[in-house]
């Protein structure tokens, strides 16, 4: 099937029979309203799950988490930060107490050393590999780490080319070098950590040959990393879903930010922890509550003095316990208990691991409202259809960035034909719902947000206009906190040091998808340049670099399978197969085979993946599956 | 970097030529084998050795006689250069062939010079031979016009001088021995000769011989002196460059030696490609110890620990010798970290030119031991300030440098006493053209032309003297009539001309004048960088009017004076906009041609 040429919505669609007929707002409202009504009064609030926007503003996910907690009563809200970066915000928060990057993009350029972890940022994240390059232009060493030379391997003074999932084999090595090399950071582990002794005892294994067989790294370039991060006087380290992919994911963050602890690379100007966030609003998304575990400014949903602050602005009661996440909702889907669900913005049909299982589990719902741009793979499946504004252009608001930084949206353009700004179609829906809200313009809500979250408190649309944004946490309408976060790690007074940061114990545990001679070779998933996820944002715009689904080969497979570029080739999983054109690049290894899901409709490439997820948080691992390739005959 | 690379691959040859300069890959990733995969080095480690494309260039050039795109290619691999960069600079040089040519190559001169000694005839004879040859600008061996230079790739690659060349010699006969360089001395063995003096009297290839005759003195007393004092003797000596532009260098030194930034570089600029000019072969080819001990001098003075000589790629020769006496001067602790046991380190590298006149520019000579193409760079910021690798960087002439020996042994006041009050010392003359005794002449300063031309022997018997061309192809010409005009910098001024690089070609009465502008008009198109308007389309309209108004295109509209008047505005843009000296200077021969010798306007040519 070609790829599809997305067009915007115009007008709101209801089911009717096995296709869809246009419908006045106030019909498609009324039925939207209606069926969620059924379910819940039927099941309970948790038989509705809200998979809410991490491109839409801030002010939209509050409401979106609002609608969730005050409309129905439930903490089934998630987005697709289930699929990239929850390990990083489970992993810091576990740390740090906070799930955000804790640097800002200048200390990038001011930094020394770069560390760049499954991060194929001069590919996926381009304006934020534009700061990296001003770091390299001012000296900055960087070293990348990744199974394939990516962009930014061929950029990195190092690259080590590691084995898929091998990511806590390669840092506990690292750890355990910096140990016996005497570069631990004493001062900063003895004021600011707990757990290093059960810690420096769990790599001890790691020795650098150990990691070299497990990894495939070269142990003297292993040591060189361990060196040079270790003496930097200031290190970033950066990573993105090559880490969080992976059915250990909040493992491997953890396996990451031992290694600041132990030397000292956190809470100092130019040495700190960035995830790279993909979506403009990921970031925000998260902090706003649109997450089952947490309430909007990232208050922790279990801590009951959080809960009476809500429960008395919302005037109705929170449930003490964490909702069910992205992951869990499909799950849900799947054994009934979840019966309706409203999508903003989202395409789990195409983007989640295992797409025909997830289909087939949103096909059993009973009352699906899909609320989109474009009349997307999952909107096909809707009851309901509701045309939306693109937060980007159509909408006031604010987002948040990887840096923390929260700025304006500004609306330029009306949306077209009848489409409608989020926020107001779910007020319309939860006036339709019993509860009469109104909100005059984004203002508001944002105000209301800064009540709520104290982290925003100082965040005026006034001030964020004067001072181009502003970083969390900002706690006062007169005060700036430094651009980098956790700096009380490094105070003297235990009372203002706070909590300190725990080490973790992590084990080794390869890709749930083993390799064997049936399945022999290594998928490995990501992005390209010029595409942006499912393609729906991006599919409607040409590029001369765009060359459709492949899949990519080494030249040593491509000889071995004879295969060569353009011939079909036929890809299969122990879950489903698709066919794809070949594509040899060199920058790959020897049984390492790598494509994208950008193509959904040409090659469904998360038919292939596994959805064995990581069990803190709900990440499927989307880099590390195990693939047959064979050559389709003409 | 984000490199694209096609399928080409290098052949062995390629490979092992570059491998032979930058030693083996480290991965797969800079062009080794997919056996080790794993890990990469570069970033860098591998941009900060970008200054060593043009050498590597030159490896791939010298083995196999052009670079294939395979060859390009793994040079790229291994040092992180966009191949079309690289491409870009490879392009530059007229010596390098992106594509397939034989082993040997001769390239025949056909300028100035060597077209006043029939070098047009040459051409002409082998136009039918099937011999691999083709024109080139100046080689600098216009005492022995025509000239050749036979190249022949290969491991290790070979090289020929033909002068004077014949038809027969460039398809491939036996090249004559070629006739040592005090054979361009006329006046060797003269004990009044000072920079010339050892030329012919001490073997160029024996350090022994070079201190046996004076060799060292003069870096011993700078070692005494210290840095600032040799700065103040060079400043007092009134020591002048001699590449052209006459900038006082002391003053020069100064600037550099008090630069805050480090490291500083010594240049010495050897890409001694003025048509006509000759006299820096001739010093490296016949003492090149002497040049070696200056250059240390120098860097000893202004802080530098490390010098460049950047070589005009159609010098061989020159080569072979520097690089013998440098690695000589190693071995005995000349150069080093400890020169002469004194703590000061001080080493010297030579890099080649490629074949591009506009090299000479100062600041193109930083863009091309950077690894870039040969443009200059507008100043200010001067090199004193940023100049090689961006940093404090002094550039001298071969001529120059060697002066300051003489100013150390003898003292500043004997230098200052020797020549004009302007012009202090010696200058070297490149006689060429109709003159009995063509070669490199020293005379001190002030001596007039129609002394040096009788000293040449004067105006073989039966010719007449027409014109002589003074400074080359950006000097300019004077009448028979103007012979008294003194060789000074300030004499040539107040008379309208030049010194510029030594250069006096003798041109007589059965020489083609229109033909030797049109040759110095596509000299200079053919060499323009091309980086700003003035000179790259200046030069051409240039070359387009002089081809109307010698007849040899189109109907000669000069009755009228329109070419004239054209030539003269095109040739006022050029001087007054273009960034560096080439443009500048571009339009002064036929400038000159046209007022002093009357030419295209009725009274002439």
């Amino acid at each position: 099937m070609a790829q599809r040429n997305y067009v915007r919505l115009t007008h709101p669609l209801v089911r009717e029979g096995s296709g869809f007929r246009r419908a006045s707002w106030d019909e498609a409202l009324d039925r939207a309203a209606a069926g969620i009504a059924a379910n819940v009064e039927r099941h309970g609030p948790d038989a509705f799950g809200m998979f809410s926007c991490a491109r839409a503003t801030n002010e939209m996910n509050y409401v979106a988490q609002k609608f969730v907690r005050q409309v129905i009563g439930t903490n089934n809200v998630d987005s697709c930060n289930r699929t990239c970066h929850a390990p990083s915000v489970a992993g810091l928060s576990a740390a740090f107490g906070s799930g955000g990057g804790t640097s800002s993009y200048q200390e990038v350029e001011d930094t020394d050393l770069i560390v760049m972890w499954g991060s194929s940022a001069r590919e996926a994240h381009p304006i934020f590999f534009h700061h990296v390059l001003k770091a390299i232009r001012n000296g900055a060493r960087v070293f990348a780490i990744d199974p394939r030379r990516t962009g930014t391997a061929r950029w990195a003074d190092r690259w080590l080319g590691l084995d898929v999932g091998t990511d806590i084999a390669l840092a506990n090595a690292v750890g355990r070098e910096i140990i016996h090399a005497g570069l631990v950071n004493e001062a900063f582990v003895d004021r600011a950590t707990t757990g290093f002794p059960e810690y420096a005892a769990s790599v001890e294994p790691w020795t650098l040959d150990a990691a070299e067989r497990v990894t495939g790294v070269p142990a003297g370039a292993i040591r060189e990393l361990a060196h040079a991060y270790a003496k930097a006087e200031r290190a970033q380290l950066c990573w993105t879903l090559g880490i969080t992919e992976h059915h250990n994911a909040t493992d491997n963050v953890r396996a990451l930010i031992n290694l600041a602890l132990l030397t000292g690379h956190v809470g100092r100007y130019g040495s700190g922890l960035s995830p790279l966030r993909g979506q403009n609003n990921v970031q925000g998304g998260g902090d706003m509550g649109a997450i089952p575990d947490r309430l909007p400014g990232f208050q922790d949903l279990l801590d009951p003095l959080v809960r009476t602050k809500f429960e008395t602005a919302y005037g109705r009661g929170i449930q003490p316990r964490k909702g069910l996440n992205l992951t869990d909702m499909l799950a849900a889907m799947g054994d009934g208990t979840l019966t309706t669900a409203y999508c903003i913005g989202e395409n789990p049909a195409q983007s989640e691991a295992d797409a025909p299982h997830t289909i087939e589990r949103l096909r059993r719902l009973d009352h699906l409202v899909v609320q989109d741009i474009f009349l997307t793979r999952t909107a096909e499946l809707a009851h309901v259809v509701l045309p939306a504004t693109a937060a980007w252009c159509e909408t006031e608001g604010t987002v948040t960035n990887s840096e923390r930084r929260v700025q304006r949206v500004r609306k330029a353009l009306d949306p077209p034909g009848e489409a409608r700004d989020d926020i107001a179609i779910m007020c319309e829906l939860a006036r339709r719902l019993g509860h009469d809200w109104h909100y005059d313009d984004a203002e508001t809500i944002w105000d209301e947000l800064r009540e709520l979250s104290p982290i925003h408190a100082g965040m005026t649309y006034k001030r964020l206009e004067e001072l181009h944004g502003i970083q969390w946490p900002c706690f006062s309408e007169t005060e700036i906190e430094p651009p980098y976060m956790h700096a009380r790690l490094w105070e003297t007074d235990p009372e203002a040091r706070g909590a300190p940061a725990p080490f973790a114990v992590l084990r080794h545990d390869p890709p749930v998808d083993l390799l064997d001679d049936a399945y022999p070779l290594r998928l490995t998933t990501g992005r390209r340049l010029d595409s942006y996820n499912t393609g729906v944002q991006s599919g409607g715009f040409a590029s001369p670099l765009r060359r459709g689904e492949n899949v990519e080969l080494s030249p040593e497979d491509a000889q071995r399978l004879g295969l060569a570029a353009g011939d079909r080739a036929r890809i299969s999983s122990r879950r489903g197969a698709v066919v794809a054109p070949v594509y040899v690049d060199p920058a790959l290894r020897p049984g390492l085979v790598f494509m994208t899901m950008h193509f959904p409709d040409e090659v469904d490439t998360n038919s292939l993946t596994i959805e064995a997820t990581d069990p803190i948080a709900g990440t499927a691992e989307y880099k590390a599956t195990a693939v047959r390739v064979e050559k389709v005959g003409s | 970097m984000d490199l694209r690379f096609r399928d080409a691959e290098p052949t062995d040859a390629e490979r092992a030529a570059v491998d032979g300069l930058l030693g083996p890959p480290t991965s797969a990733w800079d062009g080794g084998g997919r056996d080790a995969i794993r890990f990469a080095a570069g970033g860098h480690g591998a941009r900060e050795r970008r200054d060593l494309l043009l050498p590597a260039l030159h490896a791939v050039n010298d083995r196999v006689g052009w670079i294939s795109e395979g060859a390009l290619g793994y040079v790229c691999r291994r040092l992180t250069v966009a191949p079309a960069e690289a491409y870009g600079v490879a392009t530059f040089y007229a010596m390098f062939s992106m594509t397939a040519r034989p082993e040997r190559i001769v390239h025949v001169c056909t300028d100035l010079a060597c077209q006043a000694a029939g070098a047009d005839d040459l051409c002409r004879s082998l136009e039918d031979s099937g011999a691999p040859w083709h024109p080139s600008p100046c080689l600098g061996l216009c005492e022995r016009a025509p000239a050749a230079l036979e190249l022949k790739a290969g491991d290790p690659p070979r090289t020929a001088v033909l002068a004077p060349a014949t038809a027969e010699a460039v398809a491939g006969g036996a090249a004559p021995e070629e006739p040592p360089a005090q054979e361009a001395v006329p006046q060797a063995g003269d004990p009044g000769l000072v920079l010339l003096r050892r030329i012919g009297v001490a073997d160029p290839a024996s350090l022994d011989a070079y201190r046996a005759n004076g060799g060292y003195q003069a870096l011993r007393r700078a070692l005494a002196l210290g840095p600032a004092e040799v700065i103040r003797e060079v400043t007092d000596a009134g020591l002048v460059g001699r590449g052209g532009a006459a900038f006082p260098t002391g003053r020069k030194w100064q600037a550099t030696a008090q630069q805050p930034d480090h490291p500083h570089y010594l240049v010495c600029n050897a890409d001694e490609s003025e048509p006509g000019t000759f006299k820096d072969r001739v010093l490296m080819e016949g003492d090149p110890y002497a040049l070696i001990e200056a250059m240390t001098i120098a860097g000893y003075a202004t802080g530098c620990a490390r010098g460049y000589v950047y070589l005009r790629g159609e010098y061989p020769r020159a080569l072979r010798r520097l690089e013998h006496a440098i690695a000589r001067a190693r071995e005995r602790g000349l150069l080093g970290d400890d020169v002469l046991g004194h703590g000061v380190a001080f080493d010297i590298e030579v890099r080649r030119g490629a074949g591009a006149y506009i090299c000479g520019e100062e600041t193109a000579i930083f863009n091309s031991i950077e690894g870039y193409r040969g443009e200059p760079r507008s100043k200010p910021p001067f090199p004193v300030e940023k100049g090689l690798f961006g940093k404090p960087t002094v550039v001298n002439n071969v001529e120059t440098l060697v002066n300051v020996l003489p100013i150390l042994t003898g003292g500043a006041q004997a230098y200052a006493g020797s020549g004009t009050e302007g012009s202090p010392g010696t200058k070297l003359f490149c006689l060429s053209g109709t003159v009995r005794r063509p070669g490199i002449y020293e005379l001190p300063f002030g001596a007039t032309l129609r002394e040096l031309l009788t000293l040449a022997g004067g105006v073989p018997e039966g010719r007449t003297l027409r014109a002589v061309l003074l400074g080359g192809a950006a000097g300019s010409f004077v009448g028979p009539d103007e012979l008294d005009v003194p060789l000074t910098f300030e004499g040539t001024r107040a008379a309208g001309t030049t010194l510029g690089s030594g250069v006096v070609l003798a041109l007589d009465d059965t020489v083609d004048l229109g033909g030797i502008l049109l040759r110095i008009a596509a000299f200079f198109r053919d060499e323009s960088c091309g980086q700003c308007v003035p000179c790259r389309v200046g030069t051409v309209r240039q070359e387009e009017a002089l081809r109307r108004l010698t007849g040899r295109v189109g109907a000669a509209n000069g009755a009228d004076g329109a070419d004239v008047a054209l030539l003269r505005e095109v040739g006022t843009a050029m001087r007054d906009a273009s960034i560096c000296g080439l443009g500048q200077t571009a339009w002064n021969a036929v400038e000159s041609a046209i007022d002093r010798l009357g030419v295209f306007t009725g009274e002439g040519a």
